[in-house]
């Protein structure tokens, strides 16, 4: 008899079912559709803002009826919040679906194996294949500064550091981790082009990258390296083992997954830089394979300066490098994410 | 070797300001005190006339509006997926949002420039014709576009990642205990929010809209493809024109002369001084809040 367990109706709350809010929100939609035959509304987005104001209204009012104030404003409170999260995903559905149906149009495999090297400014075809050169040359040079720094950094923090020198670099990590992109490519080139004179060039770019690269491996490599166990080490410990070589022989294996995930994010963050490109590489139009001497282009830079010219078949080739762009960092960023799931620390 | 890695990371940040301030002397001589005061850009001229004034007001306005726009968003969409969704929903909302960061910025502005602007017209036109009382929103010009309105729509859309995950780490930090004892004295869920949660977060928020701020104030290339760059100091974000620092050093360096890639780098430093107290700022409060939550201070 499970009826009789069920408490007396009057110390039972009156709740609205999902049924009945279901109809407040269909109600909504409904009394905004005459009001749109009627009256001078016009708009998809009008319509749904007009709905979605109906609804709150609804809700809250109804609630307010049977339920009582609290409800009420739990009810138009969780709305609203949950509202929130569906607008911060509205742009990037927008983003990423406008990309690829622009970035499609002018996508052609000639895209891929050509340079702007004696490509007009009103000629169609030419391509991004000197940008994907220098971004890949530019983007090895930047993880090869930063990564070995970065990583011998966070082993110092999680590993060695005690006291105030190591808050202070943890401290400053951090801050640097918000350097804008433009300040680190105006300093690559005060100290390396007009300080030293060398001119720009795809290594010029490729420091200006591994500047912003590094607080980044730091801080994903200390977040990882945080999560081995101390129990490891106090057991190589307990072997005799110095504490050098625990780390290279017990630390850092047990912590590679998490390691190559954070390494990997930060690649995909730097690749899509374009300011310090802008004032280090320079952009060239040709092909130029060595990144030591003369300016070099990089995708997001092609991206910038196709984008910025006023006739329709540059901006079709600034979507397909911006298409481009995105798919190499969406890759980096899901193969990051993949690797993750088989890091048995997390 | 490890500490030596450290101490570099200290040293590359001296090494950016001490070149930066060389490099910038030359310019800053010329300008003498007006480069605070004067507003428009023409280094290589003769004679040269250039300052910072409009478009660190630029800078500034833009990133502040965008924050406005921002934060209930990323608040609200932080506090969805840690105290609302279920486990599962709140690990992939974290993943999209992280998705959301990753996108380039070169990729939002060409967006914005194509996609976001001419959408928003109807939005500023409304704004301009029904909230002209309030004067942020008035427009004389009657023309519609790359105001700063749109570039802070922009940037409040890259922020948008940093601020939310900053605060949905800051929300994890509260105990479950805070909020248990909260529904066990039979309040709401949004009663919980409002009395257990946000409490503690409070300072740890505060730091996560500083490093939006800061993010915001350094952005360059979205800035610089959305923004009709003009160089005055102008409150009406409705009307096209305006520009920031960052914006600015991109779109001048190609054309600018000796004497203007100083008065560039002079900018720069401007900015570098801007977003380094904003982010020290920002790290010490977040900093502090975590201590405080982990039971250290």
């Amino acid at each position: 008899m499970a009826a009789t367990l069920a408490p007396p109706a009057a110390l039972q709350r009156r709740t609205l079912t999902r049924l009945q809010v279901g109809i407040v929100g269909a109600a909504a939609i409904g009394v905004t559709a005459v009001l749109f035959t009627v009256a001078q509304f016009q708009g998809v987005l009008d319509f749904i803002l007009v709905a979605y104001l109906l609804y709150l209204v609804g809700q809250t009012g109804v609630s307010y009826a049977v339920e009582g104030a609290r409800s009420a404003k739990n009810r138009l409170a969780l709305t609203l919040l949950m509202s929130a999260l569906f607008l911060a995903l509205v742009p990037l559905v927008a983003v990423l679906w406008y990309t690829l149906q622009r970035g499609l149009q002018a996508i052609s495999p000639g895209f891929f194996t050509h340079s702007m090297s004696g490509v007009g400014p009103l000629d169609s075809g030419g391509g991004a294949y000197h940008a994907i050169i220098g971004t890949l040359e530019q983007v090895l040079i930047a993880s090869i500064i930063s990564i070995p720094v970065g990583l011998l950094a966070a082993v110092y923090i999680v590993e060695y550091g005690r006291g105030r020198l190591a808050y202070w670099i943890r401290f400053f990590v951090d801050v640097m981790v918000g350097l804008p992109s433009i300040v680190a490519g105006l300093f690559i080139f005060a100290f390396w082009v007009l300080a030293l004179h060398k001119g720009f060039s795809g290594f010029a770019a490729g420091m200006a990258l591994a500047i912003l690269m590094m607080p980044i491996v730091v801080r994903a490599s200390e977040e990882m390296l945080k999560l081995v166990p101390d129990d490891l080490r106090e057991a190589s410990y307990a072997l005799g083992i110095p504490r050098w070589r625990t780390i290279v022989s017990v630390v850092l294996p047990s912590a590679s997954a998490g390691l190559t995930t954070g390494i990997i994010l930060a690649v995909a963050r730097v690749t899509g830089e374009t300011a310090p490109l802008l004032l280090t590489a320079f952009g060239f139009d040709a092909i130029r394979t060595n990144p030591f001497s003369g300016p070099q282009s990089g995708l997001p830079l092609f991206v910038f300066n196709q984008a910025g010219s006023a006739f329709a078949v540059a901006v079709a080739r600034a979507w397909t490098g911006a298409l481009t762009l995105i798919a190499i960092v969406l890759l980096l960023t899901v193969v990051a994410r993949l690797l993750t799931r088989r890091n048995r620390l997390v | 070797m490890t500490v030596g890695a450290g101490l570099f990371i200290l040293v590359l940040i001296v090494a950016i300001a001490t070149f930066l301030v060389w490099k910038a002397i030359p310019a800053l001589r010329v300008a003498g005190f007006h480069f605070f005061s004067q507003k428009a850009w023409f280094p290589d001229a003769q004679p040269a006339k250039f300052g910072v004034a409009a478009i660190a007001f630029g800078t500034v306005l833009s990133s502040v509006v965008a924050l406005i726009l921002v934060v209930p968003v990323a608040i609200g969409a932080a506090l969805t997926l840690t105290e609302l969704a279920p486990r599962r929903l709140g690990t992939v909302g974290g993943y999209l949002v992280d998705v959301l960061a990753a996108v380039p910025s070169v990729v939002y502005g060409l967006w914005g420039v194509y996609f976001l602007v001419p959408r928003l017209i109807p939005m500023q036109r409304w704004l301009a014709v029904h909230a002209s009382f309030i004067p942020l929103f008035q427009n004389k010009s009657n023309t519609f576009g790359r105001s700063v309105f749109a570039a802070s729509a922009v940037l409040a859309i890259m922020i948008l990642p940093i601020v939310a995950a900053i605060s949905r780490e800051v929300f994890r930090q509260v105990p479950q205990a805070n909020r248990e004892a909260a529904l066990a004295l039979g309040a709401t869920r949004w009663e919980t929010i409002r009395m257990a949660v946000l409490p503690p977060s409070r300072s740890g928020v505060a730091g996560a809209i500083m490093l939006g701020l800061g993010r915001a104030l350094g952005e360059t290339i979205a800035v610089a493809l959305v923004l009709a760059a003009t160089f005055n100091i102008n409150l009406h974000i409705l009307e096209p024109g305006g520009n920031t620092i960052a914006a600015n050093i991109a779109t001048k360096f190609g054309e600018a002369g000796s004497l203007g890639r100083e008065a560039l780098i002079a900018s720069g430093l401007v900015l570098f001084a801007i977003t380094l107290a904003v982010n020290m700022a920002a790290r010490a409060v977040v900093y502090r809040s975590t201590r405080i939550a982990e039971g250290k201070v």
